[in-house]
């Protein structure tokens, strides 16, 4: 083996070559930032940096539309599907990696197979069941159907089936019921990985699109993502104007990459099949 | 509850947890798969009145030019996408495999578009690829390549949306490839050294057969995201709405088109009935040709 520390010159453009892809990656987003800060005339220009930089392209996103309204529509149909969807999951993935029962196998298999459909290929058939059920144009229509996802209880199956039985064991013969040592053993051991998806359900619903574009139609409930789409058809030469709307949708997600980074990506790092 | 003995009492807790879960995902995944055929024999009003037409919706499927369209439109898609990223991912994931901090700062920015939605990605590049004046476009002449029109040009909007799309999911990938090659025992790439093996060698004999599972994960999910157009859909909704001239017109775009825009929800079922045989068809495949998914260490 090379002596730790040692570089040669093969690794130095192999990091080159790195630093420019990752470049690459992130260019578009600062890109982004840039022309939010720029007056209409220079959005073209080939800087990432305004010359004259403003903040009039906020001031008029955040006055023309009811910005705000989207914004926090967004965060309470967001936080609402991350928080009972992580509750349902939670007790699913504990009595399928857990408790024994007939059939256990069979269920999580059944559940496991709707993971590979997602919801562009169901989205008419599901139109109609939601409207059927008198849910279409709500917060109901837009929450609910967002909460089932096999992915998170996989997850969370998988993590219960790594931890040692012991704690749980201790308090059955306590004479805890399995209610109490789900409530009070299991979700706090649960912390890490309730943690890290809870990031990852809340960006993946304030990212949505297609479904709330499909099932809402009252302006008042409009997301983010609906809105900055039709933000696009009203001003279509605007940039400086999309990309400031752009940017107060991905900023939130943005820092709160900055300050978790650690866990999404080690969360995303054991999702694979095992 | 008391009389229950402590294995019934198991057995109640068991199904008791499970109970929330499982009824939504058969109220609103596995039901509405199902529903798609059912519905793909009715016709609809706009009205919500629906009347039995039998597979008529199938026939017209068969002479419906854009039906056909749309479906290659969707192979080529998927084609281009799944051995690209394939290699995108493991490629990145291989360039920033050491833990070192110059890694995990590479990794972060390679993983950061991943944050951002859809929506606004396929803005941003619209942006950045506007004919003649975008930074793309201008940065092309500046090194003397006359550029093309990345979304106008039905010759390269698909592939344009491609690269977007590879550009948004290379750092998911490379994530899941980096996990795969952790899970590789150190001690057969320091056998394989002693015994002369060359970096290639060690590659081609130990990280690609070890790292099976991984790529049947990798190739199984972005090939059904892929086909369902998970991220595609979006992409193509915000960047070129299936145009110009149909180039871009996923069977996703045109199913949404065919029930939202011209409320032939019965149309649009029988095509979505289509797709879901699809992706159980390819399913199907990939579990046959990995034997269950199956895989054993060496």
């Amino acid at each position: 083996m090379r002596r730790r520390g040692a570089v040669n010159p093969v690794q130095i453009i192999w990091m080159l070559v790195t630093l420019i892809l990752a470049l690459m990656a992130i260019w578009p987003l600062l890109y982004m930032l840039g022309t939010a800060f720029k007056p209409g005339s220079e959005v073209f220009e080939p800087t990432l940096l305004p010359s004259h930089a403003t903040l009039e392209n906020f001031a008029y996103v955040l006055t023309e539309a009811p910005f705000w309204r989207y914004l926090l529509n967004t965060l309470f149909v967001a936080s609402v599907v991350t928080v009972v969807a992580l509750f349902f999951h939670t007790m699913a993935g504990y009595a399928l990696a857990r408790l024994r029962f007939p059939g256990r196998e069979g269920i999580f298999l059944a559940m496991f197979s709707t993971f590979l459909i997602s919801t562009p290929v169901i989205i008419v058939p599901l139109f109609i069941l939601v409207r059927t059920l008198g849910m279409l144009n709500s917060y109901t229509g837009l929450i609910v159907p967002a909460i089932f996802h096999a992915f998170g209880i996989f997850l969370l199956r998988q993590y219960y089936l790594s931890l040692p039985r012991e704690l749980e064991e201790a308090a059955l013969v306590d004479g805890a019921g399995y209610w109490r040592i789900y409530w009070s053993v299991v979700l706090p051991m649960s912390r890490p990985i309730i943690a890290a998806l809870a990031i990852l359900f809340f960006l993946a619903n304030w990212n949505s699109f297609l479904w709330p574009m499909t099932i809402t139609a009252d302006s008042d409930l409009q997301v983010v993502q609906v809105a900055i789409a039709s933000f696009q058809s009203q001003y279509s030469a605007s940039w400086n104007y999309i990309m400031a709307a752009s940017t107060i949708v991905a900023a939130p997600m943005l820092v709160l990459f900055l300050v978790f980074q650690r866990q999404i990506m080690a969360s995303i790092k054991t999702s694979g099949l095992k | 509850m008391t009389r229950l003995s402590g294995k019934h009492r198991e057995w109640l807790a068991g199904y008791l947890f499970v109970l929330p879960d499982a009824l939504g995902l058969a109220l609103f995944i596995a039901l509405p798969a199902a529903m798609a055929l059912f519905v793909s024999v009715y016709s609809f009003d706009a009205f919500g009145s629906f009347t039995f037409v039998g597979a008529t919706h199938y026939r017209r499927m068969l002479v419906d030019p854009l039906f056909w369209t749309s479906l290659r439109v969707t192979v080529t898609f998927a084609v281009t996408l799944v051995p690209l990223l394939y290699v995108t991912g493991l490629g990145l994931a291989l360039l920033v495999q050491r833990t070192n901090l110059y890694n995990a700062i590479m990794r972060s920015m390679l993983f950061a578009p991943q944050m951002v939605s859809l929506v606004v990605i396929g803005l941003v590049w619209q942006l950045l690829v506007v004919d003649k004046i975008g930074i793309l476009p201008q940065m092309l002449v500046a090194v003397g390549i006359e550029p093309v029109s990345f979304l106008g040009d039905p010759r390269f909007a698909l592939l344009t949306v491609t690269l977007v799309c590879i550009w948004f999911l290379m750092g998911f990938y490379m994530l899941v490839f980096l996990g795969g090659l952790h899970d590789i025992p150190q001690e057969y790439y320091e056998a394989a050294q002693l015994d002369g093996a060359g970096r290639i060698a060690r590659f081609w004999y130990i990280t690609l057969p070890l790292l099976r599972p991984t790529s049947f994960f990798v190739l199984l999910v972005s090939t059904v995201s892929a086909v369902a157009g998970a991220h595609a859909f979006d992409l193509v909704y915000v960047m070129t709405k299936g145009g110009p001239a149909n180039a871009t017109s996923l069977l996703m775009m045109y199913i949404y088109q065919q029930a939202f825009q011209f409320g032939d929800f019965g149309y649009a079922s029988a095509m979505s009935a289509v797709l879901v045989a699809m992706l159980a068809v390819l399913s199907g495949l990939f579990f046959l040709l990995t034997r269950g998914g199956r895989f054993q260490y060496a």
